[in-house]
């Protein structure tokens, strides 16, 4: 955990291009003022492929032990987006930057490396990911359910959209049965 | 009793859905050795609401109304953080006296929620009448609160592009005499907590969090700084007016010299943070600028901006338990956002209570659950299986237990 070592967006950037190259889709630093003073805060927005996840995120806890807010994720049609929401650099006044990571897994085989070996409390919300979204995640310590009840059918995931979602358990209760 | 002859197994004890020392329902399974812990496991997802998926159905007006829902207590900083999200995608410039007033807003909420768990913590150890002296300040907080946005709980203050309410000067009198209440009590509410030798020994050493710990398991908060992680979104980051104010971490450590993740620690923490929240308020009372307070007043012109967004962002703000984080994404074709993720702080701070429960005693349960100041709710059973004989512990039996422990010690 070397929580000394302060990185601005630009190298971070840079360190991820200079060690996976081409697997970096985009990178974006996008920065927001805020207050008189406008100070800002930075933001990377990062694509990366699917084959350097695992390694991605190993460089990002050697660089510096991340913290990691949350996971979210878009049902995109074809594809799963999973997006790692981290925060680094936390710890010295406004110099934090929150790093999003997203990586697309096909839809007809959404596998993806667990990453509670590199960061413990990434658990609650890598299940909550295979329940909601129904990805795989390999080799998760826990793979039982978190947020849906045991008896919620199985193969339906509440945040896709296609016909795995959750549309035909949804009723219209406002609507007068006739 | 049988039960106690055969001590030597451990056995299993569920505590939940529903339980004395949270406001809300979460099941925890506790392998136990006589009177101690061995370990802990979590179940969640008892009001899971599909607050998110609701989302779908509303335009951003509408959700900010649905994410104050959310949460009783942290009823502004949900919309607080949905609206940092949708003012990043749709790039949006707040006016700066909005953020001076969102600023005071935050830190109301950071009072009350703050107050209100230090009562809960008392009364989990049995001092009632430490919950009435708490709550008494907190009703001072939740009037001043209701006479700057007309509400006592769901504010319905918060808006996209700015905030609803302006606090005019004939406002600010009352608000400085609410404030000067409020830190002649705390000196009081100080001397209670700290300066008692019984919660001192309820309190030191139980439940430690280690600093190792809270950085692996992601916690956030009070909980994380009591540990000693500097980690704290409006030190951290420029957002709202924070990066115009003279605001530093706060650990235990400023007032002991020492952090021991303990919940004491906590207490601790806590405490400390209402007199910074008491602080903010007045530096930004001193500090706010004139003018507009919100960007665009015209709500139907405000629809129209954002139905052509296409993008994303992040909001994330320093609730009173922490760190929440909204995602929004846009896909410029529909007027209600694509996608809304929420996380609430508790949620980080839910793996933190395995090894801050390993080696406890069934009596600190309460405390050490509450020490967190979890956002999940309500009260009632514990049940305890051995050898498929079967007996409950009901909500009043567990605080009796914990209760009795704290009178063991005054002896």
């Amino acid at each position: 955990m070397t929580k000394d070592k302060k990185l601005t967006p630009e190298a971070i950037v840079k360190s991820f291009k200079d060690k996976f190259k081409t697997k970096i889709k985009d990178a974006k630093i996008k920065k927001r003022p805020a207050g008189i003073k406008k100070n800002q805060t930075a933001n990377i927005w990062m694509k990366i492929d699917k084959s350097v996840f695992k390694d991605a995120i190993k460089h990002l806890c050697d660089l510096q032990f991340p913290h990691l807010a949350v996971t979210s994720g878009n049902d995109l049609g074809k594809n799963i987006e999973l997006i790692y929401h981290f925060t680094v650099n936390y710890g010295t006044r406004m110099e934090e930057i929150n790093f999003n990571i997203s990586v697309e897994l096909p839809k007809s085989n959404p596998e993806i490396e667990t990453i509670c070996d590199l960061i413990p409390g990434a658990l609650i919300t890598e299940r909550e990911k295979m329940e909601m979204l129904g990805v795989k995640i390999k080799g998760i310590p826990d793979d039982k359910r978190c947020f849906l009840p045991d008896d919620f059918p199985q193969g339906v995931y509440p945040w896709r959209r296609d016909e795995t979602g959750v549309e035909k358990l949804y009723k219209n209760l406002h609507e007068v049965k006739k | 009793m049988k039960q106690t002859a055969t001590t030597k197994t451990s056995y299993h004890i569920p505590v939940g859905p529903i339980h004395p020392a949270l406001k809300e329902p979460v099941y925890f399974e506790f392998e136990i050795d006589g009177e101690r812990i061995i370990d802990v496991n979590v179940k969640l997802g008892h009001i899971h609401r599909g607050v998110e998926w609701a989302s779908r159905k509303r335009n951003p007006i509408q959700v900010l109304y649905l994410a104050e829902r959310i949460c009783g207590i942290c009823s502004y900083c949900h919309p607080a953080a949905f609206s940092l999200a949708v003012e990043a995608a749709a790039d949006i410039q707040v006016p700066e006296r909005a953020e001076y007033l969102r600023v005071i807003q935050g830190e109301l909420e950071r009072i009350c929620s703050h107050i209100l768990w230090a009562g809960v913590a008392a009364h989990e150890i049995g001092f009632d009448t430490v919950l009435y002296f708490t709550w008494q300040i907190r009703e001072k907080a939740l009037d001043l609160t209701e006479y700057l946005t007309g509400n006592r709980i769901t504010k319905g203050i918060m808006t996209i592009g700015g905030i609803r309410r302006d606090i005019t000067k004939d406002m600010l009198p009352r608000i400085k005499r609410d404030l000067q209440f409020f830190k002649d009590n705390f000196e009081k509410l100080r001397h209670i907590f700290l300066d008692d030798k019984t919660i001192k020994m309820r309190s030191q050493g139980a439940g430690i969090l280690t600093k190792k710990d809270a950085l692996k398991l992601c916690a956030v908060g009070p909980t994380t700084r009591a540990s000693g992680v500097k980690k704290d979104v409006r030190v951290d980051t420029s957002y709202f007016a924070y990066g115009d104010l003279d605001i530093d971490y706060i650990t235990p450590d400023v007032l002991t010299g020492n952090i021991n993740g303990d919940v004491y620690d906590r207490i601790i923490q806590r405490l400390l943070e209402v007199k910074q929240s008491i602080d903010l308020v007045e530096q930004c009372i001193d500090e706010m600028p004139a003018g507009e307070i919100v960007s665009e007043p015209k709500i139907p012109k405000l629809m129209n901006q954002l139905k052509k967004v296409n993008g994303e962002g992040v909001g994330r703000h320093e609730a009173p338990r922490g760190e929440v984080i909204h995602y929004v994404k846009f896909n410029g074709q529909t007027e209600n956002p694509y996608t809304w993720k929420v996380r609430a702080p508790t949620y980080n701070n839910i793996l933190p209570w395995i090894p801050m429960l390993k080696g406890e005693q069934i009596a600190d349960i309460p405390i050490v659950a509450a020490s967190t100041d979890p956002c999940m709710s309500c009260t009632n059973r514990v049940a305890i299986v051995n050898n498929n004989s079967k007996y409950e512990l009901t909500k009043e039996q567990l605080h009796k237990m914990s209760v009795e422990k704290t009178r063991r010690f005054m002896k």
